[in-house]
């Protein structure tokens, strides 16, 4: 059983953490047409976006209510509703997704009694715009609670209610945050190679897959359409990935009635089995050809893989979902996880995270537990732990800003599991450090049990 | 609050600034920068710009006490050097969480935290940050850091900017107010000498400030203390003992300038390291200025020695550059290198200057620029995006210098673009600097990649490919797809 240890310190050291908003920010960005709105101060939504593009390094739409002293003091009503009308004339949106930060939220503002107000003032101006409102204060979670607030927000607000005709061949997939641009296509190719028409909401990989269009967009181009969150009950089966992803699904099973099915995670071969399994089951279809060869595949590079892998001690830190995610793919590779370090003592996954114990806290906590690892893992703020301690990075999660393409990595299924397993392998191979006589000496650093230890032997 | 409040006023009353000069005390009174709309705003807010400037202080601990977001989303993200401490590129926060908030547990959570970052890395002294939300709660900040100085015995500043007070650059003010009123002057040197200078409002970016430093080195002028870029937290509470300043960055700091001079007698002048003319400048007037303060005037020849020197070798090695660059087009669209000596430098080598944004520049910058333009039109305050893509996309400039907020634009019209602001990964302050500017100019010009995207895609161009569509709306695109084709192929022959 993981033993799951709370922060103890005053001081936060280096933050694991990316804000709420961000995170309910960035599931809006997988909505074609979006515009994502911080009711906050201009710092809050300038950070956040700042953050998004040195991870894409894409222009991003993310604008904000711009709070000043005197909205702090008597209420930023005025400010929401100067803001949204601000960007329906200027940018057309289909949908504003509203994330309140911390300073509205510790005011105690009635942020969804202010946009019904807006609503129904402006019900002319605002027409063919959707205002969804995800709460969402920067004191608390982190970008895994709030992407999963924004989904559950968008169906509460724009799915259609009630049992509707199923179309057989639909599948709703909600995935979680944690999966890349190349995760979601790849999820797509391989869900319609069985016949099946996926929609996936949020759909990162048609919004922030860095295209260049032939035309200055002020939203987001690309995503799930809004007619499509507004029709998902329409679909035959709903599969979620990740344990986040439980309170959307559930809120629209209930008010759909679609089930739906609930991956953990979909690295590594067991994972991939069952998801494949699913789909045969729904569709009546057999594995296609190219199915079957990917698995073959993976089950090669188990085995050029593992060498690599066994006996190594691994130090990750990740939101839940993820650390569950690569512990599991660790664990399944034969290494050790010699430190876990999250974000949030909320989530029910942790105590499934194959480690002795999970320490909420941050990279401080990381670079403390983690000396001695043969790997971290962790984002690209990890680096500078990964330097003082000696000890490779392996980059995943968000943000990523020190390296290319971070979007374009496939980490599911059999052949992101593949690629993933070549990824570390690599890793391993170029920090490989050549024997030297003093680091085998078998007289150094000798454990002497001791019994031993008064022996004239043991002494030099 | 209300001191905070005074602050504020104080500092919007900037009688250095010209720009306030010409205001009316109403006008004076509501701030340099208009309040921001909602929905259409961009830019930091008071504690972006604070942390701005302190936070290349190396071996100071920045704390900032708040919810994840103010440094969770933004820590580590900026280019200032560092010669030795690593500290202040190690984050630190309260993350306060909701019971914290609800609880009313900020102030004694910020008290522990001073006392975990004394402990465990001992640093010369450690800045406190209040936002939005601490201040909205009422933590004592003050009182917090006044006493965990007494207990901890360590300078604990508080730099007293929340979010929502105002613009990043009222925070670069801020963060001034907060040096004079805690740091400078509390430590007495027992090495002042009549070369000591300060520059202010240098950054240090991508290590540029040590492209400059070597050539105050040869005249013998030692830097008392550049704030912020690579300072040490001792440096700057010696800064009173500074003979002559030199103000880099004019909106940041000019209250910190303008302070120090009433208060210990210590002249400034506002300059430049950016461009050949301007650096030669800024040396001059260094030299001149401690030369009032009773330097032996002998320094002025070795200055002016020095400097024809420099020139001579820099215009050398730029003008290696004019077959490639001449008649290229540039637009520049920047509130960072903003000089007019960088325009006059692109200028010699006969680049063509099509746009210049004179958003920041003071009165006299753009006097400048209008004369060497000759044409009033290539100056303008502001482009929105959607023109700034559409005059990149038409082809009417060969490069666009700006900084970061702006870059996709250039790059999803498919034109060269070059970093100049705090993002970049190149020093161009001094002699040096500029060629090292010219030369990431020609760099990005001529890389070979920009006529590969602009290739157009062989479905878009090969009507013999396209499936046969019977109908004439399909065909007219087609048409001139092919057109549009032929046209890239013959511009692109001669540029490639």
């Amino acid at each position: 059983m993981v033993r799951i240890l709370p922060q103890s310190k005053a001081a936060a050291v280096n933050p694991l953490k990316s804000s709420q908003p961000l995170g309910a920010a960035f599931a809006f960005l997988g909505v074609d047409g979006a515009m994502p709105l911080f009711h906050g101060s201009q710092g809050c939504t300038s950070f956040a976006l700042v953050l998004f593009v040195r991870h894409f390094k894409e222009a991003i739409p993310l604008q904000t209510t711009a709070m000043d002293e005197v909205a702090t003091i008597l209420g930023g009503a005025d400010h929401l509703e100067e803001a949204i009308l601000n960007l329906k004339a200027r940018t057309k949106p289909t949908l504003i997704g509203v994330c309140t930060t911390a300073l509205v939220e510790t005011r105690g503002e009635d942020c969804a009694g202010d946009i019904s107000n807006i609503r129904l003032k402006r019900t002319e101006e605002l027409a063919g715009t959707d205002v969804v409102l995800a709460n969402t204060p920067d004191f608390d979670g982190a970008i895994e609670e709030g992407w999963a607030k924004a989904v559950t927000a968008m169906i509460e607000r724009i799915t259609r209610r009630g049992e509707q005709a199923r179309q057989s061949k639909k599948i709703v997939i909600l995935p979680g945050w944690n999966l890349t641009v190349a995760d979601l296509e790849h999820l797509r190719e391989m869900v319609e190679s069985f016949g099946l028409k996926p929609v996936i909401l949020p759909d990162v990989s048609g919004s922030l897959d860095g295209t260049v269009p032939d035309r200055w967009v002020t939203t987001t181009y690309g995503g799930t359409s809004v007619e499509d969150i507004r029709e998902l009950g329409t679909a035959e089966q709903c599969i979620v990935i990740g344990e986040h992803m439980r309170r959307p699904a559930d809120l629209l099973q209930r008010l759909t009635g679609v089930p739906y099915v609930l991956f953990r995670s979909l690295t590594g071969l067991k994972d991939a089995d069952r998801f494949v399994s699913l789909l045969s089951a729904v569709s009546g279809a057999a594995a296609p050809a190219e199915v079957r060869r990917r698995r073959a595949q993976l089950q090669d590079a188990l085995l050029d893989g593992h060498f690599h892998f066994g006996g190594k001690k691994i130090a990750i830190a990740a939101e839940p979902d993820q650390l569950y995610q690569l512990a599991s793919f660790f664990i399944g590779m034969g290494s050790e996880i010699a430190a876990a370090v999250t974000t949030t003592d909320m989530s029910k996954i942790l105590e499934e995270v194959p480690a002795q114990s999970v320490q909420i806290g941050d990279l401080g906590d990381l670079e403390a537990l983690g000396a001695g690892a043969d790997l971290l893992v962790t984002h690209s703020h990890g680096r500078q732990a990964a330097q003082r301690l000696g000890i490779p990075l392996m980059r995943v999660g968000f943000p990523i800003f020190d390296r290319l393409g971070s979007q374009h990595k496939l980490t599911i299924l059999y052949q992101g599991t593949r690629d993933m397993i070549f990824e570390v392998a690599n890793i391993f191979e170029a920090n490989r450090h050549a024997p030297t006589p003093e680091a085998l000496d078998p007289l150094r650093k000798r454990e002497i049990p001791d019994e031993l230890r008064s022996s004239p032997l043991a002494r030099h | 609050m209300s001191s905070l409040r005074a602050k504020i006023q104080d500092v919007f009353n900037e009688p250095a600034c010209e720009k306030n000069r010409g205001k009316d005390a109403k006008a004076r009174k509501k701030g340099c920068s208009k309040p921001p709309t909602p929905g259409a705003a961009a830019g930091g807010c008071a504690f972006d710009g604070a942390k701005i400037v302190l936070q290349p202080i190396t071996d100071v601990a920045h704390l900032i006490h708040a919810p994840l977001a103010c440094e969770g989303n933004s820590w580590d993200n900026r280019g200032a050097a560092s010669s030795g401490p690593t500290l202040w590129r190690t984050s630190f926060t309260t993350d306060l969480t909701e019971l914290d908030v609800v609880m009313g547990q900020g102030e004694r959570k910020l008290f522990k935290a001073i006392r975990e970052i004394k402990e465990a890395y001992g640093p010369p002294a450690i800045f406190v940050y209040p936002t939005c939300v601490t201040a909205l709660i009422g933590d004592d900040i003050e009182a917090v850091c006044k006493r965990a100085a007494e207990k901890f015995g360590l300078p604990v500043v508080p730099v007293n900017a929340p979010g929502f007070v105002g613009s990043k650059n009222l925070g670069n003010k801020l963060a001034g107010e907060a040096l004079l009123k805690h740091v400078i002057g509390t430590v007495e040197p027992d090495d002042a000498g009549p070369y000591d200078i300060n520059i202010l409002g240098e950054f240090n970016l991508s290590g540029e400030f040590w492209l400059v430093k070597p050539l105050l080195d040869r005249l013998g002028i030692r830097v008392r203390a550049c704030i912020p870029g690579d300072a040490r937290y001792f440096d700057i509470a010696c800064a009173h003992r500074a003979r002559a300043a030199m103000m880099v960055c004019s909106t940041a700091l000019i209250n910190l300038a303008r302070k120090m001079e009433q208060r210990w007698d210590i002249p400034f002048f506002e300059g430049s390291f950016y461009g050949i003319t301007d650096t030669s400048e800024a040396l001059r007037q260094i030299s001149q200025l401690l030369v009032k303060k009773g330097a032996d005037p002998e320094i002025l020849d070795r200055t002016e020695a020095l400097i024809a020197e420099e020139e001579a070798i820099a215009w050398k090695k730029l003008a290696a550059y004019r077959p490639r660059l001449e008649g290229k087009r540039v637009l520049l669209n920047t509130g960072g290198v903003k000089s007019w000596s960088v325009v006059h430098a692109l200028m010699e080598i006969g680049i063509e200057i099509v746009g210049t944004s004179v958003k920041k520049s003071t009165v006299e910058d753009k006097e400048r620029v209008k004369q060497m333009l000759k044409d009033d039109n290539h100056m303008f305050e502001q482009m929105a995006p959607r023109e700034l893509y559409a005059m990149l996309s038409e082809h009417k400039a060969d490069i666009m210098l700006s900084g970061g907020r702006t870059q996709f634009i250039a790059l999803k019209a498919k034109t060269p673009w070059l970093d100049i602001n705090q993002e970049r990964q190149h020093p161009y302050a001094g002699y040096d600097g500029m060629v090292e500017l010219v030369r990431q100019i020609d760099l990005a010009i001529h890389n070979p990649i920009w006529c590969q995207v602009r290739e157009p895609a062989p479905w878009d161009c090969q009507p013999a490919m396209k499936d046969e569509v019977p109908s004439t709306k399909s065909e007219t695109p087609t048409v001139q797809a092919f057109k549009k084709f032929a046209g890239t192929m013959t511009d692109d022959f001669s540029e490639c």
